[in-house]
C-alpha cells in the first residue's frame, strides 16, 4: 500500500504563518517562565504576615512582549538579515546590505561638511546657540567623524584588509605628529597643541603599546607553546624593580639597563620554569598564579631594598641615547639644543616612539622565532607533547626557552614603564594586571599579533575613552559619572565579542612555512594546549 | 634459556638492530611483560603480534623511553657501529641519538599545524644545529637558510612517498583517517630514523588504504634503509610484509620466527583463538592457514582504537599513553592458551591425523614446546 503523504507537509509554510505560530509558543513558553517569577509577588504585611500579590497585567504585558518581539523578529528580522546575505551576480556587491545604503556619498559629503563647519566654527558655537544645545553640536560632531572614518573604511575595506599590518604600522608611525597637527590647528597654536596632544600621546598612546608589548610576550607563553601562565605580572615587575633599583642605586643610563632588566626578568622565567615543567593545565596555571603573588608580597616586604608600599621615586628618565635630555635643567635639554620652545611633550612624544620601537621588536622577534626550528616546537609543544618527545624534541628546554622569552619581553616593558612613570610600587603589579594581560591575549586570538595588538587597542583604549563620555551628562544629568560604568561596559563587550568570536578576534593561524600556497589554518584544527 | 636461542638464530650480533634481552615491564605487582627477549635484524620487518592485551604496546613504550622497563636490556646498534642501551637515555634522546622513531596507536599529528610544518617538526634537532640554537637563525644567517631550504626538500620527498605532496599545506587535523596514518608514518621517517617502530598502522584502514600502506612500508624498508617494528592487527599486513614474526601473548613471548612457521604454531593459534583444553585438536585439525585466523581477529578493540583527542584535562603524560587498566594483567592460572597447549602437546602424544594437517613448518625449534612454564 502506497503511503500518502498529506498535503500539509509538501507546502511550506508563509513567514507569517510561521510567524504566528512561533510567535504562539514563545507567549506560551515565557508565560510558563513568568507565571511565578511576575505573575505572583509574596510580601509581609504590617502585621508580618505572608501576603500574596498578584500582578496579571505586568506579567500579560511580559508574555505580550516576548510574542510580538518573537513574530516580529520571525516575520520581518530574519527575511531581512537573508536579504543582507543576497549578492548581485553581476558587480559582487551586496545592493541590500544596509552597509551600502548607509554608507553613500552624499551622506558622506555633508558629514565632512558638518564636522568640518564644527571645528571651525568650536569655539563660537557656545555664544550663538547657548551651553547645552552646543554639547549637542560637539556630539553630533563626534558622530560626524565616526561616520566620516567608517565611509572610509567602509569603501577602502578590500585594500585594508589586504594590507592592515602595514597601515597599522604606518599609522602608529604617524599617530603623534597627526594629534600634536590636528590640535595646534584647532587651537591655532603649537604650543597649545603640544600640551594638548599629552593625554592623547600618553594615556592613550603609550598606555595601549605598553599592553599590546605584554601581551605579545604572554602570547609567546600562551598562544605558542600552549603554557597558561597567570603570573605574567611578576616577570613586569622584575623589569620595572630592576632599572628603578639600578637607575636610582647607581645612576645607570636607560641603554644598558632595558637589556639587563630583560636579562633578570628572563633568568627568574627560567626559575620560574624548572618547578613547573611537570605541571600542565589548571595546575600551572595556580603555581604561577602563585609565582606572581611571591613576588608582589617580596616587593612589599623587603623594605630595605624595595621600600615597600610606598615604592621608588625619582627614576630617572630616559636620555635621547645620551645626546639629549629630556630634563629642563640639563645643559643639554632638548628645546635646547634644537633651540625650540619649552614642552613636556617632547618626552611623551619620544617615549612613545621608544615603545612603539620596542613592540616592533618584539613582533619581530616574534615572527623570526616562529619560523626557527624552536618556535615551530613550541607550537607542536601546544598541539601535541608526547608526538614532541617522540621526534626528539627536548621538551624540558622547549618550554624553558618560552618561558625565558616571554619573561624578557616582559621585563623590557617594565623597565620601560618605570622610566616612563618616574615611580613604581607594587600596586601596579597586582593579579588583575595579569588577567587583563590574559585577557588581551585570549580576546585577540591566541598566537595571532594582529589579533592581539586590536584586542589591546580595544580594552585598553577603550577603558580610557570610556573617561571621555561627558557627553552623556547631558542626557542622565549632572550626577552622571560614566566613568563609574566602565568596567561594566567592559565586562558586556567583552562577553559579546567571546560569543561572536570564541576563538578571538583572529581565529585562524598562519603558517610558518608552505610548499605553494600559503593558507591560514582554521582555529578549528589548533588545540590551546594542555597548560 | 631465550637468550641463547636467539643467538643461535642469528648469526652475528651486528645483524640485529635491536636487541632486547630478559626485558621485565611491572606495574605494581602486575606483570605487562615477563622477561621478554627477541632480536630485530637490520634492514628487516619485524612484526609483534599477539591478543588484545598481550603488552606490545607496552614493549614498544619501552623501547621508545616512554616507560622505563623494570628489569632487561634493550640495545641498538646504529649502523655506523655505535650501540646504545636504549632503557638508559632519557626519552627524547632515543629518537635524536639511537635514531628510533614511533608512531602512535592513537594518532598524535600536530593537527593545527599543517603537513609540512609536521615534517619540519620532526627535523627539529637538526635545523636546531643549523640555526646555532635559534641565535645564528634569528639574524638570518645563510647556512639556516640552505639548511631550512634542504628540510624543506625532504619534507617534500617525504610527502611525495606518502602522496600526500597535494595537501601539503593543509592543517593535519583536516585529513582523512588514512592519510593521517601515513602522515605520522612520513613524519617519523622524516626524523631519519635508523629503525622504525609502529604501532597499528593499518588499524582502522580500509582494504585499499591497506594495501597502499603496505607498499609504503616495504618501499620504506628498500629505499631507506631504515629498520622497521610493527605491530599489527591486521594478519593479511603482517603475514604479506614482515619478514619475522614475534608472538606476545600475557607479556611472555610464544612463538618467534617466519610469517609461515609462526602462522601454524598451535601455540599461537591457540593463544588466538582462545579454544579450552577439549577443543583444541579439534580446532587444531580445522586450522593452520590465515584465513581461519583473519575471520576470527576481530581488530583492534575500543580501547586501541583511534582515541579522540588529548583534552585539556588529560592528566600526567603517562595516563595518555598506551594501555590503561585493562591491559595491565598478571596470568592467572590455566589463562594462557599457549601454556595449555604445551601443556597438551606434553601430556598426550600428538595424533597421526593432527600431524597430517600441520604444515611441516610449525617443526621450526621456536615453535619447539617448551618445558618450565606455569
Amino acid at each position: 500500500m502506497a503511503v500518502t503523504v498529506s498535503p500539509e507537509r509538501d507546502t511550506v509554510a508563509t513567514p507569517m504563518q510561521r510567524a504566528l505560530r512561533e510567535a504562539l509558543y514563545a507567549g506560551a513558553i515565557s508565560f510558563g517562565l513568568f507565571v511565578l517569577f511576575i505573575g505572583l509577588k509574596t510580601g509581609q504585611n504590617i502585621s508580618n504576615e505572608l501576603v500574596l500579590t498578584t500582578r496579571w497585567g505586568l506579567l500579560a504585558a511580559v508574555v505580550i512582549a516576548t510574542a510580538v518581539g518573537r513574530f516580529l523578529y520571525v516575520a520581518y528580522g530574519q527575511p531581512f538579515l537573508a536579504n543582507q546575505k543576497i549578492t548581485d551576480v553581476a558587480t559582487g556587491l551586496l545592493p541590500a546590505s544596509v552597509a551600502s545604503r548607509f554608507f553613500q556619498l552624499p551622506a558622506f559629503i555633508v558629514a565632512i561638511i558638518a564636522a568640518v563647519l564644527l571645528f571651525v566654527f568650536n569655539s563660537s558655537l557656545a555664544g550663538w546657540v547657548g551651553a547645552e544645545p552646543a554639547g549637542y553640536l560637539q556630539f553630533l560632531r563626534a558622530l560626524a567623524v565616526i561616520y566620516v572614518l567608517a565611509c572610509v573604511i567602509y569603501y577602502f575595506r578590500a585594500f585594508i584588509h589586504a594590507n592592515f599590518t602595514k597601515l597599522g604600522i604606518a599609522a602608529l608611525m604617524l599617530y603623534p605628529i597627526l594629534v600634536v597637527a590636528v590640535l595646534s590647528l584647532s587651537a591655532w597654536s603649537i604650543a597649545s597643541g603640544l600640551q594638548g596632544s599629552l593625554k592623547w600621546v600618553d594615556n592613550f598612546g603609550i598606555q595601549i603599546l605598553i599592553y599590546v608589548m605584554l601581551a605579545w610576550g604572554l602570547n609567546i607563553v600562551v598562544g605558542l607553546a600552549g603554557l597558561l601562565d597567570l603570573g605574567y605580572v611578576a616577570f613586569y615587575a622584575i623589569g620595572a624593580y630592576a632599572y628603578a633599583l639600578l637607575g636610582t642605586q647607581y645612576g645607570l643610563s636607560f641603554w644598558i639597563l632595558l637589556p639587563a632588566a630583560g636579562a633578570m626578568a628572563a633568568f627568574w622565567g627560567v626559575l620560574l620554569g624548572f618547578p613547573v615543567l611537570r605541571l600542565r593545565g589548571d595546575y600551572l596555571a595556580i603555581v604561577t598564579l602563585a609565582f606572581g603573588e611571591i613576588i608582589r608580597l617580596v616587593l612589599i616586604n623587603w623594605r630595605e631594598v624595595t621600600n615597600g608600599s610606598a615604592g621608588i621615586s625619582g627614576i630617572p628618565k630616559v636620555s635621547f641615547f645620551g645626546l639629549m635630555s629630556f630634563n629642563v635643567s640639563d645643559p643639554n635639554y632638548i628645546a635646547k639644543v634644537l633651540g625650540i620652545a619649552q614642552s613636556g611633550a617632547y618626552y611623551k612624544i619620544f617615549l612613545y616612539y621608544l615603545i612603539l620601537g620596542l613592540c616592533l621588536l618584539t613582533a619581530f622577534v616574534t615572527i623570526r622565532l616562529r619560523r626557527l626550528p624552536v618556535g615551530r616546537a613550541w607550537e607542536a609543544l601546544r598541539e601535541d607533547e608526547i608526538a614532541c618527545r617522540s621526534l626528539g624534541i627536548n621538551t624540558t628546554t622547549t618550554k624553558l626557552t618560552a618561558f625565558a622569552t616571554g619573561a624578557m619581553f616582559g621585563g623590557f616593558a617594565g623597565s620601560f614603564f618605570a622610566a616612563r612613570q618616574g615611580f613604581v610600587s607594587p600596586e601596579s603589579f597586582v593579579f588583575l594586571e595579569s588577567a587583563i594581560i590574559l585577557a588581551i591575549v585570549v580576546l585577540g586570538g591566541m598566537g595571532s599579533l594582529v589579533g592581539i595588538a586590536v584586542a589591546a587597542m580595544v580594552m585598553i583604549g577603550g577603558t580610557e575613552a570610556l573617561r571621555e563620555l561627558d557627553f552623556l551628562k547631558q542626557i542622565f544629568g549632572p550626577d552622571f559619572t560614566p566613568e563609574l560604568y566602565r568596567m561594566l561596559l567592559f565586562g558586556m563587550a567583552m562577553v559579546i565579542v567571546m560569543l561572536w568570536k570564541p576563538r578571538g578576534f583572529v581565529g585562524s593561524r598562519e603558517p610558518t612555512a608552505f610548499l605553494k600556497v600559503r593558507r591560514a589554518v582554521s582555529g578549528s584544527f589548533t588545540k590551546e594546549g594542555h597548560g | 634459556m631465550n637468550a641463547s636461542s636467539i643467538q643461535g638464530t642469528n648469526p652475528g650480533m651486528n645483524d640485529a638492530i635491536l636487541q632486547v634481552e630478559h626485558l621485565s615491564m611491572k606495574f605494581g605487582g602486575l606483570v605487562a611483560i615477563g622477561d621478554l627477549s627477541f632480536t630485530a635484524r637490520r634492514g628487516e620487518i619485524t612484526a609483534l603480534i599477539g591478543p588484545n592485551g598481550a603488552g606490545k604496546t607496552t614493549v614498544f613504550n619501552c623501547i621508545t623511553g616512554f616507560y622505563k622497563p623494570s628489569e632487561g636490556m634493550i640495545t641498538l646498534n646504529r649502523n655506523d657501529g655505535s650501540s646504545f642501551l636504549l632503557e638508559r637515555l632519557p626519552n627524547h634522546e632515543i629518537p635524536a641519538r639511537a635514531k628510533v622513531a614511533r608512531t602512535f596507536q592513537n594518532i598524535r599529528l600536530f593537527s593545527g599545524m599543517t603537513l609540512l610544518e609536521n615534517l619540519l617538526v620532526a627535523q627539529h634537532n637538526k635545523l636546531m644545529k643549523a640555526s646555532g640554537y635559534t641565535i645564528l637563525g634569528l639574524f638570518g644567517f645563510s647556512s639556516y637558510r640552505k639548511a631550512s631550504a634542504e628540510s624543506v626538500e625532504l619534507a617534500k620527498h617525504w610527502l611525495e612517498k606518502a602522496d600526500l605532496v597535494d595537501r601539503a599545506d593543509d592543517p593535519a587535523g583536516d585529513l582523512p583517517y588514512g592519510a593521517q596514518r601515513r602522515l605520522e608514518i612520513a613524519r617519523a621517517m622524516c626524523t631519519g630514523p635508523e629503525l622504525l617502530c609502529l604501532d597499528e598502522p593499518a588499524a582502522g584502514l580500509n582494504p585499499k588504504e591497506s594495501a597502499a600502506l603496505n607498499e609504503l612500508l616495504i618501499d620504506i624498508k628498500k629505499t631507506s634503509g631504515a629498520s622497521i617494528l610493527l605491530i599489527e592487527h591486521d594478519m593479511s599486513v603482517v603475514m604479506q610484509i614482515s619478514d619475522h614474526v614475534v608472538v606476545l601473548e600475557y607479556g611472555r613471548k610464544i612463538s618467534d620466527g617466519s610469517p609461515q612457521s609462526v602462522r601454524t604454531d598451535p601455540r599461537v593459534i591457540a593463544a588466538y583463538l582462545g579454544v579450552d583444553d577439549e577443543e583444541v585438536e579439534s580446532v587444531l585439525t580445522e586450522v593452520g592457514d590465515e584465513d581461519v585466523i583473519e575471520q576470527l581477529d576481530t581488530g583492534p578493540d575500543a580501547a586501541h582504537g583511534p582515541g579522540t583527542s588529548s583534552s585539556y584535562l588529560a592528566g600526567p603524560v603517562t595516563d595518555t599513553i598506551g594501555h590503561s587498566e585493562g591491559e595491565r594483567v598478571t596470568v592467572s592460572k590455566g589463562a594462557s592458551k599457549a601454556a595449555q597447549v604445551d601443556a597438551k602437546a606434553k601430556n598426550a602424544p600428538r595424533k597421526p591425523s593432527e600431524r597430517a594437517t600441520a604444515k611441516p613448518a610449525a617443526k621450526t625449534p621456536t615453535a619447539k614446546p617448551r618445558g618450565g612454564r606455569k
